[in-house]
């Protein structure tokens, strides 16, 4: 546990000291305020029209109309983020001839991918926690359910998890930035939409291709649930991540 | 200390490293003497855990570089080729990052840190940016970060490359203080750097092992001969044939025109006659010197010879 924190602590010093958990997080939070306060103002329109016509209010409910899209939508710019975050974490140590001393010290290697990992939840909930002012505010001024607010939180949480678990692996393949990014872009985005395939596939396989896809669980999180089998699917998502991450790097020492 | 067996290594078709064995005792400062591409780096690095061995074992106080590498970590301080420094940190924490990577305390961590900084004469960078450093004070915080967990065992892959001449006596020196209570090994494609420190060489050339001697016997054993280095402002067909015939003198080869390398018996002290000769013939002598024996030289040598042993 101990040198876990010792990788997490200077990885994190790393994102700190430089531009990038700034840049990083000006984006996020000005997509995410931006596509916030379009979503607010269409709801608020919609209640003004509503309001012109009495009867007709059923259904509008702040949850549902706003609370929901907008973690759809981080959802969405998490994924444009984090792999800039995680692409880093093993390429540079390897370009910078820098993995040598990880590997060259009293530690393990899943001690080493621990503390990276952490180090990235640690940012990603960092920039989260930037961005909940604007449920904050929804709470101020209307009376939206808290329930589902706090397991969608725990949703796109463990949802980042997975990204980072991929990013980290995409990492690990290369010594070089840019590749790393886009791999674990393109499984990040591929894991999203892998449920597109599913009403061609037929029913079983179908089945599969809807459970495997991260959208779907994160769907029973926003809705306020917390199913047993969507906290196993994250979590052996992000230790299957973290399995393959390990054995690529073990592996790149024979070699 | 260190028992290496049949040690071999291959990166895919190509074998880096050949059959090696050889020992190293506790305290002992031994060098790795080779050309680049030699398998230096490659023994080291098997040797520090960072990759495993094709085959062969190496062991390190009784503990397996393979099945126990944990333990080895422990002992070891390492300084890789290129060294491992993270361009965006600060000395002093980097330092620390490396103690704490080390099993270091946290307690203790601090006050090792400023040891080595004192001993590396980190003292006027500590708190500067790695990556805005100099490539000698790099070099230096790379060897400050295998000191710092005060290691049983050094091994330092090149340590004086990219120094200026001032730098390289400092780290000599450094690593001279550290051979009384350590066991070092250093690897250098440089004769001169390697004699001065170290007491054993260990010559690997192509991925195997061209000697394991003292330095003593090696520097005899290449003493064998002398050379001299001749110039001359003109020369002929027939000086080369005048050289020949003085006593002492083994082969006489023509380096460019008018420029010979004499090789002589040892302790020929031969000299004044060849001066002499040059005078007499009136071929006007620019310079005679003797000629050192590059690494090449060493290298060419210590093959040939075996493979006439073998022969």
């Amino acid at each position: 546990m101990k040198n876990i924190w010792i990788i997490t602590k200077r990885d994190l010093g790393s994102f700190f000291n430089s531009p990038v958990f700034y840049s990083l997080t000006t984006v996020f939070l000005i997509l995410n305020g931006f596509i916030f306060v379009n979503i607010l103002n269409f709801f608020s329109l919609q209640s003004f029209q509503v309001q012109q016509r009495p009867g007709a209010g059923i259904g509008l409910n702040l949850n549902e109309m706003v609370i929901e899209p907008s973690f759809q939508n981080m959802a969405v710019i998490l994924l444009l983020i984090i792999p800039l975050i995680t692409m880093r974490s093993f390429a540079e140590e390897k370009k910078s001839k820098t993995f040598a001393l990880l590997l060259s010290s009293p530690i393990h290697l899943k001690e080493i991918i621990l503390g990276k990992f952490l180090a990235c939840m640690i940012v990603i909930g960092l920039m989260i926690l930037l961005s909940v002012y604007s449920t904050g505010y929804l709470i101020l001024v209307g009376q939206p359910e808290i329930g589902p607010i706090l397991t969608g939180y725990l949703g796109m949480f463990l949802m980042a998890g997975c990204y980072v678990s991929m990013g980290l692996f995409a990492s690990s393949l290369t010594d070089n930035q840019i590749i790393a990014a886009a791999i674990s872009f393109g499984l990040a985005l591929f894991m999203w939409i892998i449920g597109w395939g599913a009403h061609a596939a037929g029913p079983e396989l179908g089945q599969l291709l809807e459970y495997l896809a991260l959208v779907t669980h994160l769907e029973h999180f926003l809705k306020g649930l917390i199913n047993s089998s969507d906290l196993v699917y994250y979590f052996s998502f992000i230790l299957f991540g973290l399995f393959l991450t390990h054995r690529i790097l073990e592996s790149s020492r024979w070699r | 200390m260190i028992e290496v067996e049949q040690l071999s290594k291959s990166y895919g078709p190509r074998e880096a490293i050949r059959n090696l064995s050889f020992q190293i005792k506790k305290g002992e400062v031994v060098g790795f003497l080779g050309p680049n591409g030699a398998g230096k780096s490659t023994t080291m690095n098997i040797l520090s855990c960072i990759m495993p061995a094709s085959s062969g074992t190496a062991r390190i106080c009784g503990f397996d570089v393979f099945e126990q590498s944990l333990e080895i970590r422990k002992l070891i301080g390492y300084l890789p080729e290129a060294p491992p420094l993270y361009l965006d940190m600060i000395v002093h924490d980097y330092l620390t990052f490396a103690a704490r990577l080390r099993n270091v305390s946290s307690k203790k961590a601090p006050p090792a840190t400023e040891k080595v900084i004192e001993q590396c004469s980190l003292k006027d960078v500590r708190n500067r940016i790695i990556g805005k450093l100099s490539k000698g004070f790099q070099q230096r915080v790379g060897i400050a970060q295998a000191l710092v967990h005060d290691p049983d065992i050094l091994i330092l892959d090149e340590p004086t490359i990219g120094l200026d001449p001032i730098q390289i006596i400092e780290i000599r020196k450094l690593i001279q203080e550290l051979a009384s209570s350590h066991t070092i090994i250093l690897s250098s494609h440089i004769l001169p750097e390697i004699t001065q420190i170290c007491k054993r060489v260990i010559i690997i050339n192509d991925g195997q092992i061209a000697a394991v001697d003292s330095l003593e016997s090696l520097t005899t054993r290449l003493h064998k001969g002398e050379r001299l280095l001749l110039k001359m402002r003109r020369s002929d067909n027939e000086t080369i044939e005048i050289l020949r015939t003085l006593r002492k003198v083994n082969t006489v080869t023509e380096q460019k025109a008018s420029e010979f390398i004499i090789d002589c018996e040892p302790h020929a002290e031969i000299q004044d006659e060849i001066a002499k000769l040059v005078l007499d013939n009136n071929w006007g002598i620019v310079e005679l010197k003797p000629a050192s024996m590059t690494l090449e030289d060493i290298f060419l040598k210590l093959t040939l010879e075996e493979n006439e042993v073998k022969r």
